[in-house]
């Protein structure tokens, strides 16, 4: 699969004082890469995986650094235009996801990528395997939905929230909620009950996860544990694996 | 029927439309702005059903989904090429199942005011990788024929004065920021989207035809190839 390239963190030779006259410079700024770093969260609704990414969020705060968190179909731009369609219900698959696809690209080339590139921790709640996993349940090629998303940069770190169906269900439909026509999957024609549409879908989704775990190189967290604990093993994944770039000044 | 071998994609693109049956013919005439296209479609439409067959006119920027938030958001907001790929990839998948594949499949000649083809000139032109948009328009139908009406650039920025007294910014590349002079900008575009239809004609098998010929002369040109493909056809 092709992702974005990128180099390694901040030059040897990186000063401070030098920034302005050296930013200048588009050879410095390629030399200078990416010395952000990208988080994301994925796993079906209910899996707590949003909770999760905001406590992270807090921590990394606390600690004084620059944080940016970025959802899913958020962009205001394109929020207008898929609402208008989905209150049609008249979507068919490679237009629903090409308009998500369409928010995903205003979102990093808006946001992400110019913050990463500013050295930013951006936390991304879903991210192309969203795409990946409902694109493909609704009948998309999925060779087509991965180079569609070709342009986007490989997360320093991939956190599945990986939880049983019940699990997940009884959290989101314990308040009866109301569900959405594209939520639950209805343009699948699962089932004509929407509840039950909603549980085959996002059961459906949990099986590209789950194929997705190995191959994708994602970080599994157990969501059936408690919210602490969870967060515990978020953050000793985290350092240990953006150890030299992260937290090793104020935490130790 | 299938048709699997009318889509782009190998094993066709889409799991779920490759079954699907195609009764119709789909044409597409492709070409800058102002060489012509809609005169001659409007022209072509009106000869097709004379001649018996019930046809279908679309266009680029006319899906009822996004049409309007494409304009609208070209005008307010400072949009990245990507995004702007993307937005006019689910514009055109929108009216390709929504418009033009039912016509199809109900038996229509669909004309076409522009394809795919433009869109992945667009692309190029601003700096996307060629095969990212030739992947991305893989779910698209194949067309029966695909007409590129080559206008001299230097020709087409009169016409478009004397239809619209102006120059479009999109249409000059203005977001390309090519030159401070719109005039300039306009005939640089254009022939970077000429030079990137040499590339496409090529690969897609466009076949060219000298738009700067006569309404009539052309018309006369299009009018028997295409009657004639269709009358082989029936």
């Amino acid at each position: 699969m092709l992702w974005g390239n990128r180099t390694a963190a901040l030059p040897k030779n990186f000063k401070q004082d030098s920034w302005i006259t050296t930013v200048l410079t588009s050879r410095w700024l390629k030399q200078y890469g990416i010395p952000g770093k990208l988080v994301v969260v994925e796993g079906i609704d209910g899996s707590g995986k949003s909770t999760q990414l905001r406590l992270l969020e807090k921590w990394l705060q606390f600690n004084g650094r620059n944080v940016f968190r970025t959802e899913w179909n958020s962009s205001k731009l394109v929020k207008s235009v898929t609402s208008k369609g989905k209150k049609q219900a008249n979507l068919t698959p490679v237009t629903f996801s090409l308009l998500h696809a369409t928010d995903f690209a205003d979102r990093f080339e808006r946001n992400v990528m110019p913050l990463l590139r500013a050295g930013y921790f951006v936390l991304a709640d879903r991210y192309v395997y969203t795409a990946y996993a409902r694109d493909v349940t609704r009948g998309c090629n999925p060779a087509w939905v991965r180079k569609v998303y070709d342009f986007a940069l490989k997360p320093d770190i991939a956190y599945y929230f990986q939880v049983p169906i019940d699990v997940s269900m009884s959290r989101i439909l314990s308040g009866r909620p109301k569900i959405k026509y594209y939520e639950a999957g209805m343009d699948l024609k699962l089932s004509d009950d929407i509840y039950e549409s909603y549980r085959i879908f996002q059961s459906r989704l949990k099986q590209q996860y789950d194929s997705m775990v190995n191959r994708e190189n994602f970080v599994v967290i157990d969501a059936t544990k408690t919210i602490t604990e969870q967060q515990k093993t978020m953050r000793r994944i985290f350092e240990e694996q953006l150890a030299d770039d992260i937290v090793s000044g104020e935490d130790t | 029927m299938s048709h699997a071998s009318r889509w782009y994609g190998k094993s066709g693109a889409m799991p779920y439309l490759s079954d699907t049956d195609i009764l119709g013919n789909l044409i597409v005439i492709e070409g800058p702005d102002a060489s012509g296209r809609s005169t001659q479609i409007e022209l072509l439409t009106a000869k097709l059903e004379a001649a018996g067959f019930a046809v279908l006119n679309t266009g680029l920027k006319r899906s009822d989904l996004v049409g309007t938030g494409i304009l609208m958001a070209k005008q307010h907001i400072a949009l990245g090429k990507r995004t702007v790929a993307l937005y006019y990839a689910a514009d055109f998948a929108d009216q390709l199942e929504q418009k033009i594949i039912p016509a199809l499949r109900s038996g229509y000649v669909v004309l076409a005011d522009r394809y795919i083809y433009t869109l992945m000139a667009r692309n190029t032109v601003r700096g996307i990788r060629r095969n990212w948009s030739y992947d991305l328009y893989n779910f698209a139908l194949v067309p029966d024929m695909v007409f590129y009406l080559d206008v001299d650039p230097l020709k087409l920025v009169h016409r478009v004065f004397k239809k619209h007294q102006q120059l479009d910014y999109y249409e000059s590349g203005a977001d390309m920021r090519l030159s401070e002079d719109m005039f300039e900008s306009f005939v640089l575009y254009q022939q970077r989207m000429a030079q990137e239809f040499e590339v496409l004609k090529k690969k897609y098998g466009l076949v060219s035809v000298d738009g700067n010929q006569s309404i009539k002369d052309v018309y006369k040109m299009l009018g028997d190839h295409i009657l004639k493909y269709l009358g082989d056809k029936k």
